[in-house]
């Protein structure tokens, strides 16, 4: 019944149309003299007038959201080169946010004011003009060549190998979710191998190697030590995965058959940046909207998400982590079971170890 | 060079000639037939992918209701109760991606107005060979059946996102789409690549070969040196995404290993040995990043025209608009390397990529501020075609500048691959690139359709197309900064982004305003075709020689003679004539400096 009045009303309209067309043709006709395309005065001076209120209202809405959105993006960087990396996004932010809006204002400012009319009927025959060209090449020239140079010494500082004592560990990216393992004792990753995957061994860890005796593998989340440089090597499976920890301004892809690196220094623990002012009012803000949808509250915690599409499931992949002050996290790290005490027990008990290695899955 | 005999032969049967149907309307080689194939077919597809993203921006803005209307378009396999599956999101941002970047603003937009323009304005009967010609309309239209078909198959279509980034695409067993539905992805795209391949070694050839008495390389209009680069670009870069996607073949059906390496997924390692899923974003970036250009150029030089005729002036800059459609080029090639920063490559490289890519901000703000100085001191039109110039300008500014910011490798570690970049290429390229196409199809409708379209129709549509292109894109900068990343099915996943999905609904609000007002335009265009007034000879009062043509079409454009041409394509307003424009094949009066000459004031 209700698809059928659907379609009546979609008919009648049909209808509707086709006979205002009818009327709106006569009645041209009827006016007779200028034809409907050609621009009158009037209609400049209309659009003119939209460009400026165009103008304003644009530039009211990104000031707008700006404000009410500044608070709730990413809190400070976590990490030491982040603080670099906000820098100089704050910086190239400055020019050509002055760019954005001098060069759109003097756009929209143009289009208004050259509007044809009566009184403004001759354009001015402008061809050229070096010293004007040159301006607009050698300035942008300039300051684009700041920005070069900054880039390039950040991006250097960055993706330099790491320097000086670090704690290694991987992040193991496959459909659909992370794997993180520790090095251990001896700073150094066992060897792994695609062709040694198992269920009960899904990262295909090289049980023969010494190294990754006392390697630590853990799930859903993982902890690093404030202050302590992490240097992070990734790996993936399947198909390529992004590990993403925005608040720590880190990304680098997992790609199969490679081994990609990253590495920073984590600067604001978890305990620290929950306590943050602008945090607090974020996840007071996060919690309400939950509340409404009759979820449970959460806490703030860091992220790492894939950031490379790679599947179904791509948009829920992730793992939480958590920054300790490096006593804490060593009474952390002391309580996991390395891949070697994983092993005996699991020859001492094999069922039992069958059904954490799946619980882990 | 020199064409005066080469024409004379030429105009063979200009006059008596009569058709059928089918040759006329359906296997055409006339270039002006072309071109509104081309369009048509562009329209298409433009209203398909805005349905489609119509659709994911529903989902992404509400994910837990249920629309009835995803069902009623998707059906219950893919939106069973309203509720859109995860396969079909990603299928429709891929095949949005891919239609809109390909085939409408690769070969909708070039196919359009190269064919309508270059032997218009170069004052040739037609493309060099029209055989060639229609060929590659017909490419194209396969091309394009064919990706649109793959929505419908059972298995769904491709959904690796519209740079199909292998280990993701070449293996069935990772993702639904990447079995059948990546196959038709790939024949289609071959064909297109075929389509694009052939059109512009045609539009190549016409210009350099086929321009009449007098019209110097440096008296055409800005619109055929964007196209005729852009082809030049078109036929270096296609030929390599061509064979990143026949390797991408062999992967995926000869068992090579190109592309895969150490592979272990759905319960079995593979067996491919050796190969690297970088080497496919090398390859297809060596394309992919000249291909953005061989979108926005043919769109620059469209404003070029448009801005230059409405505001009865010169083209500002006119040598330095030529030089910098060409460094633009030129640069674009050594580029690529920004898309993958952040895939481990060798730090130093990211350097040099750093290097390159903010130059190329360099010739592109030439051009914009070329634009805004031939506004100054002009007297403005604002016919609709103005009004969509003016506003790709203006994106092309707001989108440009966030492309320093991503250009900064050290920023693009956080940024990649979030809701940032996709506001900045939206905004640069497809905004850009659709407002100057709208623009041109106002513009030169009369020319295509012999009528014209309705001015006050043509407002609202603007109006209404500006304000929502800004709000759904301009909003998306905030969620890429709060660290959102593209291509999620939905956010509800992280309950951090739980206070920025009022930005995602603002933006769907948006997009659905935008949509709505497109129906302004399909009535307009349609409804103009059959209905609109008469045109006349030359209605916007232009230089350029499409306008001394018979109003009527007639095969050979011209009719006994071909135009001669005399003076640069920018005599508007020029101090001392009596009308504020002087085409081309007006002879200059004595003493009369021609500007394209190189001669200047
Ligand atoms: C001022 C000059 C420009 C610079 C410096 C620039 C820089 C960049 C950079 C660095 C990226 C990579 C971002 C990432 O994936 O992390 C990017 C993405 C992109 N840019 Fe630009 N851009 C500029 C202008 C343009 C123009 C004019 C177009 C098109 C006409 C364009 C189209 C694109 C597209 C399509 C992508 C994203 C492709 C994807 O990942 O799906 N850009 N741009
Ligand atoms: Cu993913
Ligand atoms: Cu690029």
């Amino acid at each position: 019944m209700v698809t059928l009045l659907g379609w009546l009303v979609f008919i009648l309209s049909i209808i509707a149309i086709v006979r205002l067309i009818k009327i709106y043709e006569l009645a041209s006709e009827m006016r007779g003299g200028k034809p409907q395309w050609e621009v009158t005065e009037s209609d400049n001076r209309f659009n003119a007038r939209m460009m400026i209120v165009f103008g304003v209202a644009f530039f009211a809405f990104c000031f707008w959201l700006f404000f009410a959105y500044k608070d709730k993006l990413l809190p400070i960087s976590a990490s030491e080169h982040g603080t670099h990396i906000d820098w100089l996004f704050n910086f190239n932010m400055a020019i050509i946010g002055v760019v954005f809006v001098a060069a759109n204002a003097v756009l929209f400012f143009f289009a208004y004011k050259y509007f044809g009319s009566k009184k403004n009927n001759k354009a001015t025959f402008f061809t050229e003009s070096h010293k004007l060209e040159l301006i607009w090449t050698v300035i942008p020239g300039v300051v684009l060549v700041v920005i070069i140079f900054l880039g390039i010494k950040t991006w250097n500082n960055i993706t330099a190998p790491a320097q000086g004592e670090s704690m290694v560990m991987e992040l193991y990216a496959k459909q659909f979710d992370w794997t993180a393992r520790y090095a251990g004792k001896d700073n150094k990753l066992g060897r792994r191998n695609f062709r040694l995957i198992t269920d009960t061994n899904p990262m295909g860890l090289d049980l023969t190697d010494p190294d990754g005796k006392d390697d630590i593998v853990v799930h859903n989340e993982f902890h690093i030590p404030k202050g302590k440089q992490i240097d992070f090597k990734l790996g993936s499976r399947d198909v390529i995965h992004s590990a993403y920890m925005p608040h720590f301004r880190a990304q680098m892809n997992c790609v199969p058959g490679m081994t990609t690196m990253f590495h920073f220094v984590p600067t604001v623990s978890t305990d620290e940046m929950r306590k943050r002012p602008e945090v607090i009012k974020n996840m007071t803000e996060v919690n309400e909207l939950l509340a409404k949808k009759g979820e449970p509250p959460v806490e703030f915690n860091y992220l790492l998400l894939c950031n490379k599409i790679c599947g179904l499931s791509h948009y829920n992949m992730q793992m939480n982590i958590i920054v300790d002050e490096p006593a804490q996290f060593n009474e952390w790290i002391s309580k996991q079971k390395t891949v070697g005490e994983t092993i005996s027990a699991s020859t001492e008990n094999k069922t039992d170890n069958d059904k954490m290695l799946a619980e882990k899955k | 060079m020199s064409h005066d005999h080469t024409h004379s032969e030429q105009h063979h049967d200009a006059h008596h000639h009569e058709e059928s149907f089918i040759s006329k309307y359906v296997f055409s080689m006339d270039h002006k037939m072309i071109a509104r194939q081309f369009l048509v077919t562009a329209i298409f597809m433009a209203f398909a992918a805005m349905v489609m993203s119509t659709l994911f921006r529903l989902q992404i803005a509400w994910p837990d209701e249920k629309f009835a209307v995803m069902n009623w378009l998707l059906g219950d396999k893919w939106a069973l109760g309203g509720k859109m599956s995860p396969e079909i999101y990603l299928g429709l941002v891929t095949i949005h991606g891919t239609i809109l970047v390909f085939f409408v603003l690769t070969g909708g937009l070039s196919g359009t107005f190269a064919n309508l323009l270059i032997p218009y304005q170069v004052g040739s009967r037609d493309m060099a060979s029209p055989l060639l010609n229609m060929l590659s309309y017909w490419f194209f239209l396969i091309g394009a059946i064919i990706m649109l078909g793959s929505v419908f198959i059972p298995t769904g279509p491709a959904a690796p996102g519209w740079t199909i980034y292998p280990p993701l695409s070449a293996l069935p067993e990772a993702m639904p789409g990447s079995g059948m539905g990546m196959t038709l992805w790939l024949i289609s795209m071959t064909l297109f690549i075929v389509s694009a391949l052939l059109a512009g070694l045609n539009y190549i050839i016409t210009v350099l070969n086929l321009r009449t008495v007098g019209m110097t390389m440096m008296r055409l209009p800005l619109t055929i040196w964007a196209l005729l680069v852009t082809a030049i670009l078109g036929v270096l870069s296609f030929p390599v995404l061509l064979s990143a996607c026949l390797l991408l073949v062999f992967d995926r059906v000869l068992g090579t290993s190109f592309y895969l390496s150490d592979i272990y997924i759905n319960g079995t390692p593979l067996e491919h040995a050796g190969g690297s899923p970088i080497l496919f974003q090398h390859l297809f970036w060596f394309l992919g990043h000249p291909e953005v250009y061989i979108i926005i150029l043919p769109a620059l030089g469209l404003m070029s025209e448009i801005i230059s005729v409405n505001s009865r002036k010169p083209i500002f800059g006119y040598r330095a608009m030529v030089g910098s459609i060409l460094v633009i080029a030129l640069l674009s090639f050594v580029v690529w390397g920004h898309h993958m920063f952040v895939t481990g490559m060798n730090p130093f490289l990211g350097s040099v990529f750093v290097f390159t890519t903010v130059l190329i901000a360099i010739p592109s703000a030439v051009k914009a501020f070329n634009y805004i100085t031939t506004l100054w001191k002009g007297t403005i039109r604002f016919t609709p075609a103005m009004l969509f110039a003016i506003g790709a300008v203006s994106t092309f500014i707001t989108g440009g500048v966030t492309g320093i910011i991503l250009a900064d490798a050290a920023l693009d570690i956080n940024l990649h691959d979030t809701y940032f970049v996709v506001a900045h290429f939206h905004i640069v390229m497809g905004l850009s690139a659709i407002l100057a196409m709208c623009g041109g199809v106002y513009h030169w409708f009369p020319k295509m359709y012999l009528r014209m379209m309705n001015k006050k129709l043509g407002y609202a549509h603007f109006w209404l197309t500006f304000i929502a292109a800004y709000g759904v894109f301009f909003p998306q900068h905030f969620l890429g900064l709060a660290g959102v990343p593209r291509r999620y099915y939905t956010n509800s996943a992280f309950p951090l982004f739980e206070n920025l999905v009022n930005i995602e609904e603002l933006s769907t609000w948006f997009a659905i305003l935008g949509a709505a007002a497109q129906f302004i335009f399909f009535f307009n265009f349609f409804y103009s075709i059959f209905r609109g007034e008469k045109a006349t000879k030359n209605p916007w009062g232009s230089n350029t020689l499409e306008w001394t043509t018979p109003v009527e079409h007639i095969h050979g454009n011209w009719g006994e003679k071909l135009p001669v041409v005399h003076r640069w394509a920018y005599d508007y307003s020029k101090p001392g004539a009596a009308e504020d424009f002087i085409p081309q094949t007006v002879p200059l009066a004595p003493g009369e400096q021609d500007e394209g000459r190189g001669g200047h004031p």
